[in-house]
């Protein structure tokens, strides 16, 4: 079989903005896809709403469409573009979904375009419940049985056979409200009772309950031919009950005997060859802890965050295979990279233990509820490599940069062991904190076991560790640490930190210590075989074992830090620098090394850089690999602020830094030292103040004048940024934020309401460069990464701009910028502020990027390296104004995180963007509302506002009811609206009647219009209608200058299928 | 309590790691073998009979050990090296650790060495013979390691008087050179009776029983050392359908004229793809071989069957005779991937094809 020489145009759809459940690994999937089938000799289409990502580069594909995904859409650029396949599993679930709608409307077979890979009837097979449960049952696949009812009669007769105990879930309800688990019969009649109200259409899934039994996956994968192989075993560390993406994974899976592991292998392979797929497939079975009863859970027919963990896992690339399947190919006629001789059609094998932890937003979000269970709520995960289970666990808590340096964690080892039997019994993000203080205060393994399922070998080497850690504690002094049960602890992956703190001693006193003994670290390959085959997969990860692997050349490689997991605030665009910085570093003749510990990212796929060091980011692992490689310098510009929080470690230690110093980084991070810089610029900013206590910060605010910005320093994302209006929001505030140990002080700044600009500007340390001045839509108080964003500007007198890039240059020369600089300002009439500076890459990098066409981080890490912008031949100052506009949207994953508050403010929540590119500015904005998800149909809207921005809501309303919406609104609203002419429906308040909740449940309303009061209230009217907007999956808007945008798109009038279409490669 | 253990290897390089299992000293053969799963299964094969195993898994005993998960009555292997032994065992089936499984049954263990690079170094340089012990050996022991050789392994493992198991309509002949409890469950499962040989033992007792099919089974060492085997098979191939796994499949070669080599490092584990040479598929199978039939001097003969991906080695043949195959590979697996379980029905249909002629 070989390629099929009938493919030779390719439509790849990506995945769109990155949310809950659906992030940067689909960008790395994308990738892979494009360059294989760039290699291929294919010309490749490429479309995908999101900016940020690799995939979307213009060198990643022959057309990259940055356009929303909607089938409207897709079908006007396969009419253009003229592909005669489409690749639809590699873009997650908004991929498959397309594909499959396009399919069934008849329009690819009219345009003779086929789908590639896995079929419709077999995607059909696995993601509809019935034909899915069908199809088990005639190969004889256990699936777990259930039963959909509308009435308590129909429960109560399906327990009959199926036993309990039995899983409720209500139809159409998020977050799985209103349902429940009945041990029996009476139970079940209450809870059935109340999922049928809580269901909109009066329906209940009725399911038999296997949690607490194991949750083992198998990433498979299957060619034409019927070939089938096994690519990666993982076994949940939390067992059913918790959602895959919120669960501790490990590979392989730890806890089965070859029985139970081949049982449920060759129950994965049946059920792909059952389904027909072609590539790469996840299989996730629930496995009786007591017996050899299993039931297979999920099945997806794609590629997915599992596969691309079970990838980084084995070494083993599942996209790139799937995508060469998909063209034609057999396993046994794909080259495997990492030997570069034997074929991919082998089962990889590993010889080391691998660890994924979920990264959560809850550091953030300190009011949404944190309970896990079978709705997602991870933005992105960790992985680690180790040479045992401790090693891989302790690293992966070490890489979600919440502050942990062991599995000592205060909050809980505080409690009793009442208190901590109740916190165990809750399955929450900090769950394995709570075991490990209950095995801490003696509390038995079969208890904990009992009370949390999770299998008594994981409680027994989770409890070996807190015994080595106790160990420890009883230790003063490195005179007294014996040398062994050092290097135990090292190979158990413990960190010099750690032990300094346990035993009194500094990190660096340990650290000597141990290298004067010989304990260091040496590093192991990842290879899929095991050592068994010789292989040149430039993939190491640390352990301390004897024999190192990796050999590089002193001075002849550049190392960049890489930007951890995915969190609010620090997503995908920061890993697309670093790809963009290794690109660079490479074309520069040395060496590019990357540290990361991302799984889900383009920078950890192993054939991107020279040299891949999967490891956690902190600064003694740092330190390790710069020990090794000796590098030439360090690039930490491009990581987010993981990165350049490390870059004093990094200098400490005595390596270069290129681009930015240190010195320079921590004078745009310091309140003080930037004030007097920018006195002597002659710059202003907004008054403000630095304080620790909630004494001082009451004080600044009562000088400065309510209302105020208060914030801590060194963040990013806004994390725990409030405009605080009175006293009790401050004491509030400042109460929540000192709960946790602050190293830098907390910022009281005057809030100056105003436009927000922002630019991003490469400096080689005498000239710069600026794509481009991007405007936020929204006013000062959003976050800049929840604004619209408009780029060019379209209201900026040239004289400001001049202006701006005169500031910028001063600031970028006066911080002593080399590389990216970020700023963000407010301008007040003509009145331009300063209200930040990163001395780094920022989020909106990547878009102006490519919108401009001007390669921002190959420039920058070119300046790193010495050259000058003026030999670049991009010009000096402000780069030509685009005659593109540019429209960045931010997308939320509010629905996934119940009782999170979702106004806009100046903490960021967004998670991930697209972006709308036109000739025409209002309709780049109809574009970028459209790929944001927004429903743009005319129905009615709902009205309430608070009483300042009554006046300004006025014209808006005006322009609403102009096009043919239909206003509602509360009783003084609705008058006020009346007295201008515009009728409006009154309704009475949530706490007086069910007027809004029937509205909004009947799906009468589809946009609500709904500016925030103050504070953060849950119990009160707005907040609730806000929940209930995303509940009902209607549109919710907090800030009227979002509503003006939505008034300008509507009125350009398109739908999505008449909107104009622009390739990446259109645009000069 | 934990003790200082070493490997050492004939050439001299020393593996320093704790003691494990029985407190002694063990000579064999170092191997290694890339399972991640089925270290009970593997220690009770009969085929590793001689050698000191070592696991590239790093996490070994993680659940236990038990009554069932056993190939033959006892370890068979001579030593066994792991990078971490689990002292908590966690499994529904478990009945006491994998520590103590190694001391009753007087198998030497050694923990904590970095197996990686002891892997890496028998597969650069080759099978070497070592040696397990508390202090390092002496010059003089170190001499005896070197000249460790096990001659003719299956006439001490192979059972020593005839017997019977299993009841069905259809009686097969199982030559047992070190066989693995699971080929016998296999072909009872296809509803056979059995009578289990000694490898000694004669053509004409083999014919006496009046099998509907032969089954030359697993088993260790050098394939040519097996010369009365070889012999006995010589005269049995062609008069009934012959099924032959691993040392029965090299047996079945070397009595048809062909010839066996030594593999550099053999192929241990549960990984290793084959292609099926008649339909182009593609199998996974479980392996445990150090030498490999030279498939070119049988071109007379037969025809390939499997071939490994990796290597292009042969992995199984079919006789022209039309009654004989037989597989390097093991498809009664335990442990390892279940996808060649059919060729036990095949085995099967030869038989009930034979008999109905």
């Amino acid at each position: 079989m070989a390629k099929d020489p009938g493919i030779k145009r390719v439509l790849i759809i990506g995945s769109g903005p990155i949310a809950i459940g659906q992030a940067a690994e689909f960008d790395y999937a994308g990738t892979q896809a494009c360059r294989a089938l760039q290699n291929e000799g294919i010309y490749t289409i490429l479309v995908n709403s999101n900016p940020a990502t690799i995939m979307t580069d213009k060198q990643m594909a022959s057309r990259v469409y940055l356009e929303p995904l909607t089938p409207a859409v897709l079908k006007n650029i396969i009419l253009k573009e003229k592909p005669d396949s489409i690749l639809p599993t590699l873009g997650g679930q908004t991929g498959l979904n397309l594909a499959c709608e396009l399919y069934e409307s008849g329009f690819l077979t009219e345009h003779n375009v086929r789908l590639l890979g896995t079929n419709v009837d077999s995607i059909k097979k696995s993601e509809d419940r019935e034909l899915f449960k069908e199809t088990m049952e005639a190969i004889g696949e256990p699936c777990i049985e259930s039963a959909i009812v509308y009435s308590v009669e129909d429960a109560v007769a399906f327990s009959k056979g199926a036993g309990f105990p039995l899983i409720v879930r209500p139809a159409y309800t998020l977050g799985g409200t209103g349902g429940g688990i009945a041990d029996n019969e009476a139970q079940l009649k209450s809870v059935c009772k109340a999922g049928l109200s809580a269901s909109r259409v009066g329906q209940c899934l009725i399911e038999k309950s296997v949690a607490g039994w194991k949750e083992i996956e198998y990433e498979v994968m299957r060619d034409e031919a019927d070939n089938v192989i096994t690519i990666c075993s993982m076994e949940n560390l939390d067992p059913v009950g918790i959602h895959t993406g919120d669960s501790i994974v490990f590979a392989p899976a730890q806890t089965l005997r070859d029985q139970e592991y081949q049982m449920l292998r060759s129950a994965a392979l049946n059920i792909i060859s059952a389904l027909k797929i072609c590539g790469g497939c996840n299989v996730q079975f629930a496995l009786n802890t007591k017996s050899m009863e299993y039931a297979v859970i999920e099945v997806n027919p794609r590629v997915s965050r599992s596969s691309a963990l079970a990838s980084k896992a084995t070494g083993y690339p599942i996209a790139k295979v799937a995508t060469l399947i998909a063209v034609g190919y057999r396993l046994d006629e794909i080259i495997n990279g990492v030997t570069g001789k034997t074929y991919a059609c082998f089962e990889p094998t590993i010889d080391y233990v691998v660890a994924k932890f979920p990264r959560w937003p809850f550091d953030k979000f300190t009011e949404a509820n944190k309970t896990l269970g079978t709705r997602m709520k991870a933005t992105g995960e960790v992985m680690a490599i180790g040479e045992n289970f401790e090693a891989s666990l302790l690293k992966a808590v070490r890489s979600l940069e919440l502050g942990f340096i062991s599995l000592d964690y205060k909050k809980y080892g505080d409690m009793t062991k009442d208190e901590l039997y109740c916190a165990l019994a809750l399955k929450n993000d900090e769950r394995m904190f709570c075991v490990c203080a209950a095995l801490r205060k003696g509390v038995s393994v079969a208890l904990i076991n009992e009370i949390t399922t999770i299998d008594p070998w994981f409680l027994f080497k989770i409890k070996g560790i807190v015994e080595l850690e106790e160990r420890f504690k009883q230790i003063k002094g490195l005179k007294n640490l014996p040398i062994g049960l050092l290097k135990d602890a090292k190979q158990k992956g413990f960190a010099d930190k750690a032990v300094a703190k346990w035993i009194g001693e500094t990190e660096d006193a340990v650290r000597r210590h141990r290298e004067k003994n010989g304990i260091r670290p040496v590093y192991k390959m990842v290879d899929t075989c095991a050592a068994e085959f010789d292989a040149v997969s430039p993939y190491y990860y640390s352990c301390y074992q004897t024999e190192n692997e990796a050999h590089p050349v002193p001075n002849q490689s550049i190392v960049v830090l890489g930007s951890g997991p995915i969190r609010i605030g620090q997503g995908v665009e920061f890993d697309y620098c670093s790809v963009q910085c290794i690109r660079a570093v490479k074309e520069s003749g040395y060496e590019a090394v990357i540290i990361n510990n991302n799984p889900e990212t383009v920078s950890t796929d192993f054939d991107i850089s020279d040299r891949l060091y999967f490891e956690p980011l902190t600064s003694e692992e740092v330190w390790n690999v710069l020990a090794l490689e000796k590098p030439a310098g360090v690039v930490v510009q491009f990581g987010g602020q993981t990165a350049i929080k490390l870059a004093k470690a990094v200098e400490d230690k005595g390596y270069r830094i290129l681009g930015t110093s240190v010195d320079s980084i921590n004078d745009a991070e310091d309140r003080e030292a930037f004030d007097r810089l920018l006195e002597t610029l002659k710059i202003s900013r907004p008054a403000g103040r630095t304080v620790y206590t909630g004494e001082e910060a009451l004080d600044a605010a009562h000088a400065l004048g309510y209302p105020v910005l208060v914030r801590p320093s060194y963040v990013l994302g806004g994390q725990g940024m409030e405009i605080a209006y009175t006293d009790a929001e401050i004491r509030d505030y400042m109460d929540i934020i000192n709960q946790t140990e602050q190293e830098h002080p907390i910022l009281v700044d005057q809030y100056i309401e105003g436009k927000e600009l922002e630019v991003d500007a490469i400096c080689d340390g005498k000239d710069i460069l600026i794509p481009g001045v991007m405007e936020h839509i929204e006013r000062t108080g959003v976050h800049s990464g929840d604004s619209i964003s408009r780029y060019p500007s379209a209201t900026l007198k040239d004289a400001v701009v001049e202006r701006l890039v005169d500031i910028t240059k001063k600031l970028a020369l006066g911080t002593k910028t080399l590389g990216l600089i970020n700023i963000q300002y407010i301008l007040k009439g003509d009145d331009i502020y300063i209200i930040e500076v990163n001395p780094r890459s920022s989020r909106t990098v990547p878009y102006i990027s490519k919108v401009t066409g001007i390669p921002m981080v190959h420039l920058a890490t070119r300046c790193c390296l010495g050259e000058r912008l003026a030999d670049m031949g991009y010009g000096l100052g402000l780069y030509k104004r685009s005659k593109v506009t540019a429209i960045k949207v931010p997308v939320f994953s509010n629905e996934k995180l119940p009782d999170l508050e979702i106004s806009l403010s100046p903490e960021m929540k967004s998670t991930g963007e697209v972006l709308g590119l036109s000739y025409d500015p209002g309709e780049a904005i109809l574009k970028g509302l459209y790929a944001s998800g927004l429903k743009m149909d005319k129905g009615g809207v709902f009205i309430s506002v608070a009483n300042k921005s009554k006046a300004e809501m006025l014209p808006l309303a005006k322009a609403l009811y102009a096009l043919d919406f239909t206003l509602y609104a509360t009783e003084g609203t609705a008058a006020a609206l009346a007295a201008e002419g515009v009728a409006a429906n009154a309704v009475k308040k949530l706490h007086e009647s069910d007027d809004i909740e029937r509205i909004i449940k009947s799906g009468k309303v589809k946009i609500i219009i709904n500016t925030p009061t103050k504070g953060r209230n849950t119990r009160r009217d707005g907040f609730r209608i806000r929940r209930m907007a995303v509940e009902n999956g209607v549109s919710c808007f907090t800030s009227l200058d979002t509503v003006s945008a939505f008034v300008e798109a509507l009125k350009v009038g398109k739908n999505d299928g008449e909107l104009s279409l622009i390739a990446l490669q259109d645009i000069m | 309590m934990a003790y200082m253990a070493y490997l050492v290897l004939s050439d001299g390089t020393a593996y320093e790691g704790r003691g494990i299992g029985y407190s002694g000293e063990a000579v064999g053969e170092v191997v290694f073998n890339t399972g991640m799963t089925g270290y009970q299964e593997l220690l009770t094969d009969p085929s590793y009979t001689g050698q000191i195993v070592c696991m590239t898994y790093p996490l070994i005993g993680n659940c236990g050990v038990n009554a069932e998960d056993v190939e033959s009555d006892a370890p068979k292997v001579r030593g066994f090296i792991v990078r971490n032994l689990c002292e908590a065992p966690s499994n529904w089936r478990s009945e006491g650790t994998l520590n103590d499984y190694l001391i009753k049954h007087k198998i030497v263990g050694l923990e904590g060495i970095d197996t990686r690079a002891l892997t890496k170094k028998i597969r650069d340089g080759g099978t070497m013979s070592g040696i397990i012990a508390q202090t390092l050996p002496d010059e003089k022991k170190l001499a005896a390691v070197k000249a460790y050789a096990y001659r003719y392994p299956v006439g001490d493992i192979s059972v020593k008087t005839a017997y019977e198991t299993g009841g069905g309509d259809k009686r097969v002949a199982v030559i047992d050179y070190g066989l693995k409890n699971n080929i016998l469950a296999s072909l009872k499962r296809m509803g056979c009776r059995l009578k289990v040989f000694p490898s000694t033992v004669s053509a004409e007792e083999v014919l006496a029983y009046a099998p509907d099919g032969i089954m030359l089974t697993n088993g260790p060492g050098d394939p040519k050392e097996n010369v009365r085997e070889i012999e006995t098979v010589k005269k049995l191939i062609g008069k009934k359908p012959m099924f032959g796994i691993c040392l029965g499949h090299q047996l079945i070669a070397l009595a048809l004229g062909g010839d066996t080599q030594k593999l550099p490092y053999g192929h241990r584990g549960a990984n290793h793809p084959v292609k099926d040479t008649a339909t182009g598929k593609l199998f996974i199978t479980s392996q445990n071989h150090g030498y490999a039939v030279r498939a070119e001097t049988l071109a007379a003969k037969g025809t390939v069957s499997y071939l490994n991906y990796n290597d292009g080695t042969c992995e199984g043949m079919r006789y022209n005779d039309g009654l004989t195959f037989s597989v390097q590979f093991h498809p009664e697996v335990c442990p390892g991937p279940r996808d060649t379980a059919h060729l036990f029905t095949e085995f099967k249909d030869s038989i009930d094809a034979f008999s109905k002629q």
